[in-house]
C-alpha cells in the first residue's frame, strides 16, 4: 500500500491530524508556562474531578434505583454524594468561568475553547435541572409542576415535557451526560492544543513577557534544576 | 452504613434544623434564598483567595 493511498483513507487523515495538532508531549505535558503557577488555574481540574464523582455516584444510583436511594443508609449516602459532588462541580466551574472571563481567555485563537466551555456550562444546568426532576419525591413533583409553565411558554414543552418522568430521566442519565462529557473532552483537548491563555501584557508591550525561564514543571522547578525538561 | 456513620449523620443533621420553610432575603424586586446567597458569597471569597493566596512551590520569573 503506497503512502499516497494511505493519505486518502479517513483513518490516516485522522492520525496525521492528531499527530500534528496533539503530539503526546502536548497532550500530557509535564511543564506549563510560569504564569500557570497560581490557584486560579486549579479550578478547571477541580471541576473535572467533581464531574468524575458525579458520574461514579450517578452510575451507582442508576444500578440500585429510587427505593434504595430513598430508604437505605448507603443509598441515602450515595444520593447525598451525587448531590454534593454536583454542587461542587458547579461551585468550581463558576470560579473557573469567572477566572477565564476576567483573563479574556478567548484571546489567541482560543474562541472555541471558550465556546465549548460555555456550552458545557449551559448543558450542565440542564443536567442538574433534569436531575432534580428525577429524584422521585415531592420536590421533583413540585419542580416539574412549577417548571412546566415556563417551558411551555418558551415553546419547548412539546418535546421537552418536564411532567414526563421517563423522558426527564433519560435526558438526565443519557443525553445530557453524553453532551457534557463530550464537550469536556473537546474543551480539554483544545486547551492542550492552544495552551493556557497568558495574562494581559504590561501596558506598552505586545505580549506577556514570560522571562528567560518560561516554563516550570509540575513541582514548580525550571528546566535544568532537576525537574523534568 | 455502619452505626458510626448513622451517628455522624444524625449529629450533622442536628446541627442545622432544616425542618422549616426556606429563609429568603428580599430587596425590592430581588429575592434569593439565604442558602443560595451564602453559596454565591462563598464562591466570591474562594475566587478572591485563589487570586491572592500564594501557590505552593517556587515561582520562576
Amino acid at each position: 500500500m503506497s503512502v499516497q493511498t494511505e493519505k486518502v483513507q479517513w483513518s490516516a487523515r485522522v492520525r496525521e491530524s492528531a499527530e500534528k495538532n496533539l503530539p503526546p508531549s502536548q497532550l500530557l505535558p509535564d511543564e506549563q508556562p510560569v504564569y500557570v503557577h497560581s490557584w486560579i488555574y486549579v479550578f478547571g481540574a477541580l471541576s473535572i474531578a467533581a464531574f468524575g464523582v458525579v458520574l461514579a455516584s450517578g452510575l451507582w444510583l442508576s444500578l440500585k434505583g429510587p427505593t434504595w436511594w430513598h430508604t437505605s443508609s448507603i443509598g441515602l449516602f450515595v444520593n447525598s454524594l451525587h448531590l454534593w459532588s454536583a454542587e461542587l462541580f458547579f461551585f468550581f466551574m463558576v470560579i473557573h468561568l469567572w477566572g477565564k472571563f476576567w483573563m479574556a481567555a478567548w484571546r489567541g485563537n482560543r474562541s472555541m475553547t471558550w465556546v465549548t466551555g460555555s456550552v458545557a456550562f449551559l448543558a450542565s444546568i440542564g443536567t442538574a435541572f433534569t436531575g432534580y426532576l428525577s429524584q422521585q419525591n415531592f420536590a421533583s413533583q413540585w419542580i416539574a409542576s412549577q417548571g412546566k409553565d415556563g417551558l411551555n411558554a418558551a415553546g419547548v414543552g412539546a418535546f421537552f415535557n418536564v411532567l414526563n418522568f421517563g423522558q426527564m430521566l433519560m435526558w438526565h442519565i443519557v443525553l445530557f451526560p453524553l453532551v457534557v462529557g463530550a464537550l469536556i473532552v473537546i474543551h480539554v483537548l483544545l486547551v492542550r492544543k492552544h495552551g493556557v491563555v497568558p495574562p494581559y501584557p504590561v501596558e506598552g508591550q505586545e505580549e506577556f513577557d514570560t522571562g528567560p525561564e518560561a516554563v516550570v514543571d509540575v513541582q514548580g522547578r525550571a528546566d535544568g534544576e532537576g525537574g523534568v525538561s | 452504613m455502619g452505626s458510626i456513620g448513622v451517628t455522624f449523620a444524625g449529629w450533622l443533621g442536628a446541627m442545622v434544623n432544616l425542618d422549616h420553610p426556606a429563609h429568603y432575603v428580599h430587596w425590592g424586586w430581588f429575592q434569593i434564598s439565604t442558602a443560595n446567597l451564602v453559596v454565591i458569597l462563598l464562591m466570591i471569597v474562594v475566587f478572591v483567595l485563589a487570586l491572592f493566596v500564594p501557590f505552593p512551590g517556587r515561582r520562576f520569573q
